[in-house]
């Protein structure tokens, strides 16, 4: 009984030990505060993107953001029933008002420009043709977005790393209420640059949007709060296209795997039967 | 366990194949007939998982490596379009990238029944060595496959690692550049990467070969570590027995599988690898994946480069000694209990190095790492060898099937 006493206490020690690590670091929270959770459509075991919402959010993109950020998906990819599912018409009309370069030269050798077609990906911004020439102008060359909810991650500490994995309570939505957290975060409105939820409270980019800078057609209100949350969605959609299909699929699979192996269970215990 | 095979094949076909090639007898005496202690608890089963785990990443890193441009201006765009655009490239490369998190994690908890049953012991001590050389062969081929993404923390993790081979006096930087193809870490080093992905995990197959040839000739070891005596009374046959057992542990395992995949696919991911890959910005947090955190962690603890560098690989090459380290006639932590309270704080031990690895090295946090590094080491060079004399051990059965009936009886005696 001492023996497990005392491995019980050893066990605490270093728990406690690293318990105390971990208060130091929390300290460092008032300073640098994680922005506050929202509650997305995508989260949990059954959650899926609201087509609206990503219609919305890729306007928002279309007016705000594209000026400066790339957005380096196909065209074709916004016609998706599982993702802002416009229709192939509007796509091809959308993208043929871009110029891309044609990859091949024309017989006479020459590059030329053409209109787009929906198996084109979105062009950079045409201000930017690449990273060194926008950090030139902007001081800071704005990420591309493909993948920018997937980049954007904080740390949540003990124990809700552990917890975050477990079902029920998974949180796989940091990116999306970091960008919702950040276009919401200038809280200064004397210092442009300064942010709430940006590491080190100094960004870049300044405001990019404020009540009332988008027309919603479909009543959704325009406040900066349903901007913030709608351009999120529509990023998440972006880093994440296969969400709604992978939960889909995942369901059937997980409802196999556990009744397979109640039915191994069973059968093992059959079989094991005989050796006792 | 090894001898001539008892199969003969019931179709004509049958023994013609196999008198020229007998892969069915080998089939057979390996994995029908093939006797297996009647006590072998779940810890067992993970083997078998591990097995299945190679395969299935040889197979999903294969069908991804049709798709991966292994070039540093193409591999990230290259990943890109297998996530967007490849029939289910999502679900392929979501499988490959959580199931090297899920090898490791089942080869950790396989390593941790060896040593707590003592299956390193006289007569396993080679299956044990070569379970550490497929132990490092896994951590070489992670590494690699963790640079051919291109991310920034692709990048950031090959020049950490490879920058440890310029610790080595006089020829360092030389091997260093030599790695590299170059000055630095850059598109050479990628395509060799992936060269070097790509070959590794046989070069594993074949030692996984070795290792259970290794284990059937000894047979296994068993949870209460006394060795088969009678093969009638103390085993059961591999088919049906330990085929079913393993299958229910697999499919046990693959659920945690499917979870991670389909649920919660990015929660290992680290945020900064979805950022392509540039020379002139380091993430502000490196780390390595979860699997490699303790390792990183010591390093990190010695201040000296070339003196972390000698204890990451000591940390490593120790496990090889350890059949010499561990002398006591007793194998099973179940009649050991000295040393079952010194193996779970090694665990958590290990833990804590795996937290601190995630941690940035502060000077308290560097003192605990130094502590528990020493900790780690001191299990191994210390408490292994003084235990193996001094221990007073609890009385081990005579037999297998002693075992088993008494605790059979003792499990009757309590239902009553």
């Amino acid at each position: 009984m001492i023996r497990v006493r005392f491995s019980a206490l050893a066990v605490a020690a270093v728990a406690l030990v690293l318990a105390s690590a971990t208060a130091v670091l929390a300290q460092n929270d008032a300073e640098q505060p994680n922005p506050p959770r929202q509650s997305w459509s995508f989260s949990g075991m059954f959650g899926i993107y609201d087509k609206a919402q990503l219609q919305r959010g890729f306007q928002v993109y279309k007016e705000v953001c594209s000026t400066c950020h790339a957005l380096s998906i196909p065209f074709r990819t916004l016609t998706e029933p599982d993702g802002p599912g416009f229709s192939e018409d509007q796509i091809r009309t959308l993208a043929a008002t871009y110029q891309i370069t044609n990859a091949e030269p024309n017989e006479k050798g020459e590059i030329f420009k053409r209109a787009g077609t929906p198996a084109d990906i979105i062009p950079r911004p045409e201000a930017y043709p690449n990273d060194q020439a926008a950090a030139a102008t902007l001081g800071k060359a704005p990420p591309d977005m493909a993948l920018l909810a997937k980049a954007l991650k904080f740390e949540r500490g003990f124990p809700w790393f552990i917890l975050d994995g477990l079902p029920g309570l998974e949180y796989q939505e940091m990116g999306a209420d970091v960008i919702h957290g950040i276009l919401t975060g200038y809280t200064k409105a004397d210092d442009p640059q300064w942010n709430l939820y940006y590491p080190g409270h100094r960004i870049a980019m300044p405001q990019p949007i404020t009540d009332g800078a988008v027309d919603y057609k479909d009543g959704t209100k325009p406040t900066l709060d349903n901007y913030s949350k709608d351009v999120a969605a529509f990023l998440s959609w972006a880093a994440e296209p296969s969400l709604p299909e992978r939960k889909r699929v995942g369901m059937r699979v997980l409802i196999f795997l556990i009744l397979f192996a109640v039915l191994l269970y069973y059968v093992k215990k059959r079989i094991w039967a005989s050796a006792h | 366990m090894s001898g001539p095979s008892t199969y003969v094949p019931k179709s004509a076909i049958g023994r013609w194949f196999e008198s020229r090639l007998p892969l069915g007898g080998l089939v057979h005496s390996s994995f029908i007939a093939y006797p297996v202690p009647r006590n072998l608890n779940y810890m067992w089963t993970f083997g078998a998982i591990l097995s299945f785990m190679l395969v299935a990443q040889i197979v999903t890193g294969v069908v991804l490596a049709m798709h991966f441009i292994p070039s540093s201006t193409q591999a990230f765009a290259s990943v890109d379009n297998i996530m967007r655009n490849v029939n289910y490239g999502w679900l392929i490369r979501y499988l490959h990238s959580n199931g090297a998190s899920l090898f490791f994690f089942a080869c950790y908890i396989h390593m941790a029944r060896a040593l707590y049953y003592g299956s390193f012991k006289p007569p396993r001590e080679l299956l044990w060595i070569i379970g550490v050389i497929i132990y490092v062969l896994m951590m070489a081929t992670a590494f690699f496959g963790y640079v051919l993404p291109w991310g920034g923390m692709s990048f950031a993790g090959a020049t950490v690692i490879t920058n440890l081979t310029s610790a080595i006096p006089v020829v360092g930087n030389t091997i260093a550049h030599w790695l590299w193809g170059g000055f630095a870490v850059g598109g050479p080093t990628l395509t060799r990467f992936f060269a070097l992905h790509y070959l590794v995990p046989f070069i594993i197959a074949a030692f996984v070969g070795l290792h259970v040839w290794a284990l059937h000739v000894g047979g296994q070891n068993n949870p209460d570590g006394v060795e088969v005596k009678d093969v009638q009374r103390d085993t059961v046959a591999f088919t049906p027995y330990a085929t079913i057992k393993d299958g229910f542990g697999l499919s046990v395992f693959l659920i945690l599988y499917c979870w991670l995949v389909f649920y919660i696919p990015n929660y290992l991911l680290d945020a900064d690898n979805s950022v392509p890959a540039n020379p002139l910005v380091t993430p502000s947090h490196v780390v390595p994946e979860w699997y490699l955190l303790p390792f990183y962690a010591m390093l990190r603890a010695i201040p000296n480069k070339l003196w972390g560098v000698i204890i990451l690989l000591a940390a490593i090459v120790v496990l090889a000694f350890i059949p010499w380290l561990d002398r006591s006639p007793v194998k099973s932590a179940k009649y050991r209990p000295s040393y079952r309270f010194f193996f779970w704080i090694f665990i958590a031990i290990c833990i804590g190095l795996g937290y601190l690895g995630s941690q940035e090295p502060t000077e308290g946090l560097a003192i605990i790492a130094r502590i528990l590094t020493f900790g780690y080491f001191a299990f191994f060079l210390i408490i292994m060898p003084v235990l193996s004399f001094t221990e007073k051990t609890k009385p081990i059965p005579t037999s297998i099937a002693d075992a088993v009936l008494t605790r059979t009886k003792t499990a009757v005696a309590a239902a009553e």
